[in-house]
């Protein structure tokens, strides 16, 4: 592992110094205390959310594991939903969303330590509060959207105090351009805002009560949900970990961004489609047709500004294709690029009115999801985060790549256990319900197929262990890193911070 | 592209592509033109999604929306398949819908017809309880397949128990209940152990009607269950000498049912599915095996 200051950066910088004045030897004041928490943080959010997962999966394979009246199915699925995506994903996000912007603004965090630290403990208190709340039944009752008023309220705030530090980061840089991973950032604070608070708008029974009505009703209470739920995963999980993946695929790699110039039209191409594909959830329903006409279209159209971030990324490591042999960190991100292309292929797929008809409402759609929130979201987090524990805790290198290694191939496998399994049972489940026999009779009532759907949630559940069990590898690799690797005598430790041709020896 | 913090271009040495002359962090950025493949590709799906706007229904007009070439709704396209799905099958339905059951029986196409109608339609509604197949679960859903009815298995006591359900809040409903012998302090518990066993020996054989616990049974039971334990279908008593037990077959268990007898409810479909279909059910459960 090389622990070559940045002295190549320093050269390739030259130009830009020149511009700006600013010696590369000044201390910007990172704030990386934050991220480290956030960085910690998120790893233990994200065992939870595969932990409930597995408990969840087996529920549904084995009824019987129904606990009481806090442990149903019912109850800790929105604590799964909500650890994996906000919990983890959010978690996740901030760590390295704070991290980037400080180093490619190069200046330290907008608004100091007070601020970054109300978004950190108000963020957590907005975790706690919400899964409290679902396990005592406390819920709006809206997908992805479960968390009452007064969690609503709180995550408004902290996520206003968010955009102020990174948009004032962004605002006080001192690099004169806004690097791409940034307007995948941007994109995503703004957007994920305005999506938070319209959809919560509601109002509570009284100002004691956890009980709130939303503001919508019917068709349009429908629509607003989707129109949110859509583009959480359009902005959240796709924009901001594009964020993730501008920053880290290249550092790791050590090679230029493939094309500036597909980073431009893919960014704003996704960011104007996506926002009106939200329709597509409610196919064949009460939604008028012109808005499932429009649900569809944009979400055909999304196809190839979506595959942008895939080749932009992809693309990055020519020239470096050997790495991905050597650098199991690399190869988590690499893999969740090639989730991505997938995933975001499937999706204006299953988008496609008639390929609708058939998926929707089967285990197909979980597969999908999965295949984005494990392959693509999990993958690029897993890699940002090796990545930057060592950095953060200026250590030499990561305790063990062998067990990087293991971790990934567990998690490889689980998914494809995991997501093969769901779009078997799926595919089954959407034919066997609208099987007819000749003389025009339902071929299988809904209790035999759901009998069907048996062996593949047991198999569905085994993968979930699988992706815990890698999980627990992570767990202990960065708790040993920290532990047992010794300090890093360079300034900028660890592989990826070397300048740019100078190919960095993997281990 | 061109950055205002370089004069001469910045090649990447592995590829011999200039970058955009700008570094955040040490990354740096290429100026590779956009995929052919990309955006030929995007501009298919421009196109695609332009004519299926062309075609369908798309945007908004105030309370309306631009019709689309096709004329296309999706309620019209639901209706016209319910209809056409209808349309198929109305040669059978209205017979069956019209005919007494007893007719429809003799009919060998109609039958075939309404056994599949039926299956459908009780595997939707009835297998929850009954299990599909009609073999029954424990705790009080009765098999529909053996010879043992509790209101009667011919095709019209069927379809009306169909009709009008169990202890449902139909009117009309099949209604009967046996006393809390044990819970209404009727008898005392030792009574209730002797009459438990005389109810299994009519079962299994045995039964002494002049024993104590014989000349309890006729005093309490046998004006339902009938002298010889044959039960009575009009009045819904189960039949208690054939070794078929709605609440479990254990001592523990009968007794329990003579404490505080359970009281199964089954819903009235008469005002869920349609006559037609209700009488390809009758004509299904009857033919299950046990139809009288």
């Amino acid at each position: 592992m090389s622990t070559t200051a940045a002295t190549a950066d320093g050269a390739a910088g030259g130009g830009m110094a020149a511009v700006r004045d600013i010696p590369l030897s000044e201390t910007p004041g990172y704030n990386e205390e934050i991220v480290k928490r956030f960085a910690i943080i998120s790893v233990f959010w994200g065992v939870v959310a595969f932990l409930v997962g597995v408990v969840i999966a087996l529920q549904l394979a084995f009824p019987l594991l129904n606990f009481g009246e806090y442990l149903t199915f019912g109850r800790l699925r929105p604590v799964h939903t909500s650890a994996a995506v906000v919990a983890f994903g959010g978690n996740v996000l901030f760590a390295t969303s704070l991290y980037i912007v400080q180093r490619t603004c190069r200046t330290g965090l907008f608004g100091g330590k007070a601020m970054a630290e109300i978004i950190f403990w108000g963020f957590q208190l907005v975790i706690v509060l919400a899964a409290a709340g679902y396990v005592l039944g406390i819920t709006q009752s809206k997908e992805y959207a479960e968390p009452e008023w007064y969690v609503d309220i709180l995550l408004a705030l902290v996520w206003v105090v968010y955009a102020v530090v990174f948009l004032g980061t962004v605002m006080t840089r001192r690099e004169p351009h806004i690097y791409v991973a940034n307007w995948f950032f941007i994109a995503f604070i703004i957007t994920v805002a305005m999506l938070h608070i319209t959809n919560a708008l509601a109002v509570p029974v009284s100002i004691t009560s956890t009980k709130s009505y939303t503001l919508f009703s019917g068709v349009q209470d429908a629509m607003t949900q989707w129109w949110y739920g859509h583009n959480m995963v359009g902005f959240f999980l796709t924009a901001g970990f594009l964020g993730i993946m501008y920053y880290f695929v290249p550092k790791r790699a050590e090679r230029p961004i493939y094309s500036y110039r597909l980073s431009i039209v893919h960014f704003w191409a996704i960011i104007f489609l996506y926002i009106w594909a939200g329709p597509h959830h409610l196919h064949y329903t009460a939604l008028p047709d012109w808005a499932q006409t429009l649900g569809m279209v944009f979400s055909v159209m999304l196809w190839m500004p979506s595959w942008g971030g895939m080749i932009n990324g992809i693309m990055t490591l020519s020239g470096a294709w050997g790495k991905l042999r050597t650098d199991p960190v690399l190869r988590f991100m690499v893999v969740a690029v090639a989730f991505y292309g997938m995933s975001t292929f499937e999706g204006p797929l299953m988008s496609v009115k008639q390929v609708n008809a058939l998926s929707h409402y089967t285990d197909w759609t979980i597969g999908h999801v999965h295949s984005g929130a494990l392959g693509w979201v999990a993958f690029v987090g897993f890699g940002a985060i090796y990545h930057l524990v060592p950095v953060l805790w200026k250590r030499e290198r990561l305790y063990s790549e062998k067990l990087v290694e293991a971790h990934f191939w567990v998690s490889t496998v689980a998914i494809v256990v995991y997501i093969t399994s769901m779009w078997m049972s799926g595919i089954t489940q959407g034919l066997m319900w609208r099987s007819y026999d000749e003389l025009g009779f339902l071929q299988f009532s809904f209790s035999e197929t759901v009998e069907m759907l048996h062996p593949y949630y047991v198999v569905r559940a085994l993968g979930g262990l699988l992706f815990l069990l890698g999980s627990f590898l992570m767990v202990y690799n960065l708790w040993m890193t920290v532990k047992a690797v010794p300090k890093a005598t360079g300034t900028e430790p660890v592989s990826g911070q070397s300048g740019a041709g100078v190919a960095a020896p993997a281990e | 592209m061109a950055t205002n913090d370089s004069h001469k271009p910045d090649i990447d040495p592995l590829t011999g592509v200039e970058t955009t002359g700008h570094s955040w962090d040490g990354i740096k950025e290429l100026e590779n033109p956009l995929p052919k493949w990309w955006s030929i590709t995007y501009l298919i799906t421009i196109a695609i999604a332009a004519v299926y706007l062309w075609l369908y229904p798309s945007f908004p007009i105030g309370k309306d929306s631009l019709d689309g070439s096709l004329g296309y709704t999706e309620r019209q396209a639901v209706a016209a398949r319910i209809e056409e799905a209808k349309a198929a099958q109305s040669v059978y339905v209205d017979q069956i819908a019209s005919a007494s059951l007893q007719d429809v029986a003799a009919n060998a196409e109609l039958v075939s017809f309404a056994a599949r109608g039926g299956q459908a339609a009780f595997n939707t509604n009835c297998a929850g309880c009954h299990a599909v197949g009609g073999g029954g679960l424990p705790g009080g859903y009765p098999v529909l397949a053996d010879d043992d009815w509790l209101w009667g298995g011919d095709l019209e006591a069927i379809y009306a128990t169909i009709q009008y359900g169990v202890r449902s809040d139909h009117d009309e409903a099949r209604y009967s209940e046996m006393p809390a012998f044990g819970a209404d302090d009727l008898l005392t518990s030792d009574e209730i152990n002797q009459l438990a066993a005389y109810v299994l020996s009519l079962s299994e054989g045995g039964a002494d009607p002049t024993s104590e616990a014989g000349v309890l049974y006729a005093d309490n039971c046998a004006s339902c269950h009938g002298e010889q334990g044959e039960g009575a279908t009009d009045l819904g008593a189960p039949n208690l000498r054939d070794f078929v037990w709605l609440y479990g077959g254990e001592l523990e268990q009968v007794a329990g049912q003579i404490v505080q007898p359970k009281h199964g409810v089954m819903p009235a479909f008469v005002a869920r599915i349609d006559d037609p279909t209700i009488r390809m059910l009758a004509l299904y459960v009857h033919g299950l095996g046990g139809g009288q």
